[in-house]
């Protein structure tokens, strides 16, 4: 009765139906980050903030019962690949909810995929105002606009010492370089400051002195920089190098963790826009919440400086959850409609959505908190 | 002025490792004719030898420049040996798939060794500028600088002056005749490729401190590098250096005082132009080919 063959089929039995009740156990995220190119820093650290969300939440016992599961792909700072690791994750893993793609150039690539085959994209990186307002009901943003960032920073330009008075720009060559500066000139000039020089640079730019030069005869008194991580760094020491008057502020998050443990020239400060202060974990609107994320990233032995981008991913990860437990189901309509109603405490602060874009197809934006950090021979203050 | 002077002064020094680039390349696709996509890989293992001698090891600066230059001849060697001896050099086709395959190997193999996340390599000289009037630059630019004008020089005397320079001419112009009178033609195939690849090493060992370091730092550096051999003229080694500084004037003085948006495009429309006028290059004479 139990010749070979059927004792074969049972012994594979045995073995790969446990494995695909496992497989069925997890809920699987994906998420598109890059970890390779011009901007690998950030999408690793954000892309280790999620894992740090995601660890924490299934030692609590997952969401619905099941774990969850990150299927993590790399686009590599190119919104072609961008799109391939989004095709990828929605037809080959059949995830049912995306976190990425990290800036706005390759979330715009991304976006008309979402629309196509109807999976949410929980935006964590991006602040392009085109991206909420394009008409695609299936993306929800939980960082700030580049117009939210200019006008928070707006509310502390009285607060600079000599007086904000002339601004010139050195800006991505990119969605959100370019949407950034526009949207800072218009807050400026909302506020009577005058706009110097705007020079920008390719994202795979590493040798910036000739846009530096270019800056140092403008008789502006501030540069504010928009890039990532890497290039920000560049951009401090080469202006240090060439004595640039101009105070530098950078927006959009980035901070150049490389000059904590190799400052520039000694007394060389730095002012950056971020939405996480981990220097200051008490000035956070959960500061519970901020200190469960420090500890968990500290268990993980991940870098110190990489939490403020970190906490991107981490946020995201806590929204997501909070969306498939409102939804009951891992399903990607039912989790699009549970992110209109979740309400997570986040390690930047409260996350909701409000509705923006054209009536019928909106997307949803959050309102996150900006901090305002100095940097100064490799100590930094909140200000 | 004042900024024509800074414009000039960062021109100088971006010719300079626009020059160490094109002559290391010129060696190898100039005059071996062998089309080196890798030639920026072996630019990245350089500051990645740069970052672990500094960073991680916590040795000097200069030091690691010496390192960096042996792990790239020796890498060079290792390729020439292993991959395209007994290769038709001629069959370009052949060649340039075997180049590309050991670019996407050594990219790969940076990125799982060191992670995607670019290194930052500390300076061995004092942050503060130097300033000189109006003109700022810092100790390391101006020891980029130095060590990228001895470097030219040298090779220079190798290449034109030396009996070694002038066996490997002789090689890549006739391998035969060369053969016949009593060059090693094997040993200046395995000499030539393997000084073209230190060359770009210690390149990137000299600039690893000026800018970061990161697995993909070696594209750039390499269309940069083809442009500049295109430019100066192939194969000429005084070509390639004053197209490297060509181009870099083109670049900076474009951007300072065209557009920085379209920096590096100045730099490839002049080229566009340079070869509609002169297709064999600035500084090459023409050669007849077939």
């Amino acid at each position: 009765m139990w010749n070979s063959p059927r004792i074969l089929a049972a012994f594979a039995l045995a073995v790969v139906l446990p494995a695909a009740a496992l497989a069925q156990d997890t809920i699987k995220i994906g998420i598109s980050e890059p970890l390779t190119g011009p901007v690998a820093a950030s999408g690793t650290y954000v892309t280790d903030g999620a894992r740090v969300a995601a660890d924490l939440i299934n030692s609590q016992g997952g969401v619905l019962g099941r774990k969850l599961e990150l299927v993590i792909e790399d686009n590599k700072s190119n919104p072609r690949e961008a799109v391939n690791s989004a095709e990828k994750l929605i037809l080959k893993d059949k995830v049912p909810v995306m976190m990425g793609a990290w800036g706005s150039t390759f979330t715009l690539a991304v976006m008309p995929k979402l629309v196509e085959y109807g999976v949410p994209l929980l935006v964590e990186t991006a602040s392009s105002g085109k991206i909420t307002t394009a008409g695609n009901p299936w993306v929800f943003r939980i960082s700030p606009t580049s117009q939210m960032e200019a006008q928070a920073f707006g509310k502390q330009l009285a607060s600079f010492s000599p007086a904000i008075k002339k601004v010139d720009f050195l800006s991505v060559n990119n969605d959100w370089g370019l949407g950034a500066a526009t949207e800072f000139k218009k807050m400026l000039a909302e506020h009577g400051i005058e706009v110097g020089r705007m020079e920008t640079m390719a994202p795979d730019a590493t040798d910036l002195s000739a846009q530096l030069a270019a800056l140092k005869g403008s008789g502006s008194d501030t540069l504010i920089v928009t890039t990532g991580v890497e290039q920000l760094t560049l951009a401090i020491r080469q202006a240090a190098e060439q004595r640039l008057s101009q105070r530098i502020i950078s927006t959009g998050g980035s901070f150049p963790e490389q000059l904590l443990a190799t400052p520039g020239p000694k007394g060389y400060t730095s002012t950056h826009l971020v939405f996480f202060a981990p220097w200051a974990l008490d000035r956070a609107q959960h500061p519970e919440v901020a200190r469960q994320y420090a500890d968990a990233w500290a268990a993980k032995k991940y870098p110190f400086p990489g939490l403020t981008e970190g906490f991107r991913g981490f946020d995201a990860i806590l929204t997501i959850a909070e969306a498939i437990r409102v939804a009951g189901k891992a399903e990607p309509e039912a989790i699009r409609q549970a992110l209109w109603q979740v309400k997570v405490k986040g390690v930047n602060g409260d996350i909701a959505f409000a509705k923006e874009g054209p009536a019928g197809k909106e997307s949803g934006q959050n309102a996150p908190t900006i901090y305002v950090v100095q940097l100064k021979d490799g100590a930094v203050t909140v200000q | 002025m004042d900024q024509l002077l800074q414009h000039w002064v960062n021109g100088m020094v971006l010719g300079a490792t626009y020059a160490l680039l094109g002559i290391g390349l010129t060696l190898i696709f100039g005059i071996m004719r062998v089309v080196n996509f890798a030639h920026g890989e072996l630019y990245t293992l350089g500051a990645y030898v740069a970052y672990g001698f500094v960073s991680l090891l916590q040795l000097d600066f200069f030091s690691s420049l010496l390192m960096a230059a042996a792990a790239g001849f020796l890498f060079g060697a290792l390729v020439e040996r292993l991959l395209l001896r007994g290769r038709d050099l001629g069959s370009i086709d052949e060649v340039m798939l075997i180049m590309i395959g050991v670019m996407i190997i050594m990219q790969n193999a940076e990125l799982l060794l060191w992670g995607g996340v670019a290194k930052l390599v500390p300076s061995p000289f004092a942050q503060e500028p130097l300033v000189f009037g109006s003109v700022a630059v810092s100790p390391i630019r101006l020891f980029v600088l130095a060590a990228a004008l001895v470097l030219l020089v040298a090779f220079y005397f190798l290449i034109e002056r030396s009996r070694l320079g002038m066996s490997m001419r002789a090689t890549f112009q006739d391998k035969d005749a060369a053969k016949i009178v009593g060059v090693s033609v094997s040993r200046i195939y395995t000499l030539t490729f393997a000084l073209g690849s230190g060359l770009a090493a210690v390149t990137g060992a000299l600039l690893s401190p000026l800018f970061v370091v990161n697995p993909t730092m070696g594209d750039l550096a390499s269309l940069k590098a083809f442009a500049i051999v295109i430019l100066g003229g192939l194969g000429n080694l005084a070509g390639a250096a004053l197209g490297g500084f060509a181009l870099a004037m083109i670049e900076e003085f474009g951007a300072g005082y065209v557009s920085t948006a379209y920096r590096d495009a100045l730099g490839f429309l002049v080229i566009l132009l340079v070869m509609i006028a002169r297709p064999q290059g600035l500084f090459a004479a023409k050669e007849r080919v077939g």
